[in-house]
């Protein structure tokens, strides 16, 4: 069946079955390959990209769901304000090893920032609670996120 | 005259023969060397090229091109081994560009990740490397000056020469340089340490950007001509063979292209390089226009197996290894002194039973390869691997193809953990896309992953401490219960003979009782000592606490006066043995910067732990503070670590990047394990196999004691202290011991 979703910007149209996960619609069908996939069901974030500025699971969300919603990926974040001082942050901490999950924890950081501009500890660990870093840049994914924020970076939590 | 340095050149600290050889016996065919000289062909080249050498090539508008012969699993090697060349080539590295090598034994030598063996196989060969091309650039400088090379410098991207103020850029040079002869190594003089000026800088990972803009550079992200997508089933027991499966069901699913049967070798032995396949299993492949859709049709295979009445469980292990225990001894591994005298005229002994569970690498970009089988026979491999020749030999001999038909490119790894030292997703995507004909990208999902792994192996261990009457240290004994086949442990699960506090200790027994298992293990990050640096690490501090001593004095007294350090045998050749002055050291660094002597001012429920721990060359202590309240919740307060890995950080972010990550990655050991059942593992993804989350990861204070000794990696030794400094600060805090993992994260009374 022919579905049209709007992603970063432009209109795609793909003849799919309305079952299939965004994400395989972007990855595999749209060749947008920053979002990832790690575990299919919605349990590390690696897939997370925006809909309408929601931090949604794409490997969750079917085709047939995302109706005329707004869908931005790693891709396109760095084109608003508050993806490109992620991006900067991140660059600024060195935050990446693998890298293989950050683009799903700059989609979440991004949606935490646009509805809370100062978080705390506790926000971020709510906010980053469903993306999965199994390198554990954690440490630096807190302080990227605070950076961005504009926050005093020093962890005083220990 | 091309040069051929492969024999000629010195090798930091190690013997040039075990340097260039070592790598045959252990890594399964792999050459260590060094031929960094442009071939013949290459130099005609290179004259118009700017190709100074198999890594640099210089643009003649300055830009510099190096190239990264190992795979980058996250580790940051793409950038750090180009780090050392850029040094001695004294490039500017803003005007540096990394180019990923192909898998090519013969051109690079050893190209694996594992081991924390980059940094001391690269140090030296890699700067050589640089200061060779350095030279040749110096050398053209000089002959279009007609002055002594010898009166010329350089500074970052040029050469110059001093007496007359003259200058070139090295763009203006590559074409004169590279047609020059490659110089004899043993004549570079390189760069004193303190004229570092790259080499100790944090640089990011030079893929930075591209990962930050969603670019495709993992090996899921590889998509070539014609490709279609594949997923292979296979039998959720080890070593099962397929009696029957619906293909007609599966092919008549929305999407699929193809579905078939694969036959396997179905063997469960061994990783790297024991089993040549590399653990091919009995399968169902499954080709579709997308991935999904060949996934979703795994659904109706309704696919039948036989598992051999396997029935293998972790209660069955744990049942088998108090058999053991109770029948007692194992096979003997060690035995000095009198350890049974020691204990009988002992003023004290002490007994304690430890295990731990098997473990997953799930290392996040599930496993992936994509494979193009071209028509003039040869073969096209795309794959996260992190040790690609084994690969090369499994994918020669699944399609029955020479060695020398196949390309591997080494794509960026979406984590390693050791799990892609095997390649056994390499050999099934060939075996796929032979047999369907077009090329094809096999993905595993998370569940293959889980269920399909080469997994960190359990164990058991049965300790006995004696202490005389001042609290010392004179009899010390493990038996242990690990997994095996005809005496031979299984890989990782073994107990090296030698294992601390082996010669700290007068009597001390080694024992081993190995259980038969049908799954297959292999290296996890810092294997082997992952797990036995909690079980000794934690038992030692059981001992401590019943000598009187200060945990701190009692590990300080078993290690004792400075020892001479003695030369043994290593992956590489010879190298230097344990050396007990420098692990003190690191003890003493990390208690002080912990407040290790004030610890008894700490509120009532929290507590420091101490624990320190030598391998792969690396000597790390660390201290963790631990709070348990009253309901027995605990949590990680902060993690002290302190690492002696000699004389220079090469790339300090890189380097505390790796730390951190080793200090989560075993926090989180303490409380992951794997449940095996049926002869199959259960966990399908990580609902049940929790990876540690955000919340988790406490502050971590990370010091590096700079030594005069060669640098050595960082990938390992810093995971190992953290379970025992845990374990211990948990019984500082709540005065209970933790011997079996995983404990649960909630509560430590079920500990
Ligand atoms: S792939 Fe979507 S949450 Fe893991
Ligand atoms: S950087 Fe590797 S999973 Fe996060």
């Amino acid at each position: 069946m022919a579905f049209t979703i709007n992603v970063n910007g432009a209109d795609h149209t793909v003849d799919v079955d309305g079952d299939m996960p965004l994400l395989w619609v972007l990855r595999d069908e749209l060749n947008i390959k920053g979002p990832k996939f790690g575990c299919g069901v919605s349990l590390c974030g690696a897939c997370t990209v925006h809909l309408d500025g929601n931090a949604i699971r794409a490997c969750v969300t079917p085709v047939s769901a995302v109706g005329d919603a707004q869908v931005t990926t790693i891709e396109a974040i760095g084109e608003t304000e508050i993806g490109a001082k992620l991006q900067d942050a991140w660059l600024e901490e060195d935050v990446i090893q693998c890298g293989y999950c950050q683009a799903g924890q700059i989609m979440s950081a991004a949606a935490l920032l646009a509805n809370t501009p100062a978080p705390t500890d506790g926000g971020i660990d709510a906010a980053m609670a469903g993306n999965i870093c199994r390198c554990a840049t954690y440490q630096r994914i807190r302080k990227a996120i605070k950076r961005a924020a504009g926050l005093d970076t020093a962890d005083t939590r220990g | 005259m091309p040069l051929d340095n492969a024999e000629q050149l010195p090798a930091a600290g190690l013997s040039r023969r075990g340097f260039l050889r070592a790598g045959a016996a252990a890594g399964g065919g792999l050459l260590v060397g060094l031929n960094f000289a442009a071939t013949a062909a290459a130099q005609s080249a290179a004259a118009t090229e700017g190709v100074l050498n198999i890594y640099v090539t210089v643009g003649t508008d300055g830009a510099i091109t190096i190239v990264n012969k190992n795979p980058e699993i996250g580790q940051g090697i793409k950038t750090m081994l180009p780090m050392l060349i850029a040094e001695e080539l004294d490039a500017d590295w803003d005007r540096v560009t990394v180019v990923q090598a192909d898998a090519d034994g013969a051109k690079y030598g050893a190209q694996f990740a594992g081991g924390s063996f980059a940094t001391p196989m690269n140090w030296m060969p890699m700067r050589q490397t640089g200061a060779a091309a350095r030279a040749m650039l110096i050398a053209a400088a000089a002959q279009q000056w007609g002055v002594g090379a010898a009166e010329c410098s350089t500074a970052p991207g040029k050469v110059v020469h001093a007496a007359t103020g003259q200058e070139l850029d090295y763009g203006a040079l590559a074409v004169a340089a590279a047609a020059l002869t490659a110089p004899d190594p043993a004549t570079l003089t390189l760069k004193d340490p303190a004229d570092f000026r790259i080499i100790g800088t944090s640089i990011p990972q030079v893929d930075t950007m591209r990962i930050l803009t969603g670019q495709p550079i993992f090996g899921i992200d590889v998509e070539v001509p014609g490709m279609k997508y594949a997923v292979y089933e296979k039998c959720p027991v080890f070593g099962g063979t397929l009696v029957s499966a619906d293909l007609d069901a599966a092919k008549a699913m929305p999407g699929v292209i193809d579905a078939f049967i694969v036959r396997g070798n179905n063997s469960t032995e061994g990783t790297l390089g024991g089993n040549v396949l590399e653990g091919l299993m009995d399968g169902v492949a499954i080709v579709a226009e997308n991935w999904w859709y060949a996934n979703r049709a795994r659904s109706v295979l309704n696919a039948e197996w036989d598992t051999r009445g396997e029935s293998a469980s972790d209660a069955e292990h744990a049942a088998k290894a108090a058999e053991a225990f109770a029948s007692g001894p194992g096979d003997v591994l060690r035995d000095d002194g009198d350890v049974d005298g020691a204990f009988e005229g002992a003023a004290k002994t002490i007994e304690a039973e430890y295990s731990y569970p098997f473990l997953s690498h799930a290392p996040l970009e599930p496993q992936n390869t994509t494979v193009a089988v071209h028509e003039d026979g040869s073969v096209e491999v795309w794959s996260p691997t992190q040790n690609p020749e084994p690969g090369r030999a499994g994918v020669a001999l699944a399609l029955g193809v020479d060695p020398s038909q196949i390309t591997i490119h080494m794509i960026r790894n979406g984590g390693g953990f050791g799990r892609r030292l095997n390649n056994n997703f390499m050999t099934e995507a060939a075996v796929i896309a032979q047999r369907a004909g077009v090329p094809v990208k096999l993905v595993w999902n998370r569940q293959d992953d889980l269920r399909h792994d080469v997994y960190r192996p359990a164990g058991f261990h049965k300790f006995g401490a004696a202490l005389d009457d001042q609290g010392n240290l004179v009899g010390f004994k493990d038996h242990f219960v690990s997994f095996g086949q005809d005496g031979r442990p299984h890989s990782s699960a073994d107990l090296a003979p030698t294992t601390f506090p082996v010669e700290y200790v007068e009597n001390v027994r080694y024992e081993q009782t190995l259980l038969p298992l049908n799954m297959p293990t292999g290296p996890m990050r810092a294997p082997g000592s992952n797990a036995l640096a909690f079980v000794f690490q934690s038992f030692l501090d059981e001992v401590a606490a019943e000598s009187g001593k200060d945990p701190l004095q009692f590990h300080l007294d078993v290690l004792g006066e400075p020892r001479e350090v003695v030369m043994t045998p290593g992956f590489m050749g010879p190298q230097p043995g344990f050396n007990n002055a420098r692990m003190a050291d690191v003890l003493r660094i990390v208690a002080e910067r912990a407040g290790w002597a004030d610890r008894a001012s700490l509120p009532q429920g929290t507590g420091l732990g101490i624990a320190s721990y030598y391998c792969h060359l690396g000597y790390f202590a660390h201290v963790a503070k631990v709070t348990v309240d009253a309901n027995g919740g605990w949590a990680v307060d902060k993690i002290w670590m302190v690492g002696d890995v000699g004389s220079q950080i090469i790339n300090p972010t890189g380097a505390v990047n790796q730390c951190e990550g080793g200090c989560l990655d075993g926090l989180g050991q303490m409380t992951l394990g794997l449940t095996f059942e049926n002869g199959q593992v259960v966990d399908s993804n990580f609902n049940t196999y929790a990876l540690p989350r955000i919340n988790k990861m406490p502050p971590v204070d990370i010091h590096f004691h700079i030594t005069d000794n060669p640098p050595t990696g960082l990938g390992e030794p810093a995971l190992p202290p953290v379970l025992p400094a845990v374990a211990n600060a948990i019984f500082a805090a709540s005065g209970r011991r933790v011997r079996s993992l995983p404990m649960s994260g909630a509560s430590v009374a079920s500990a």
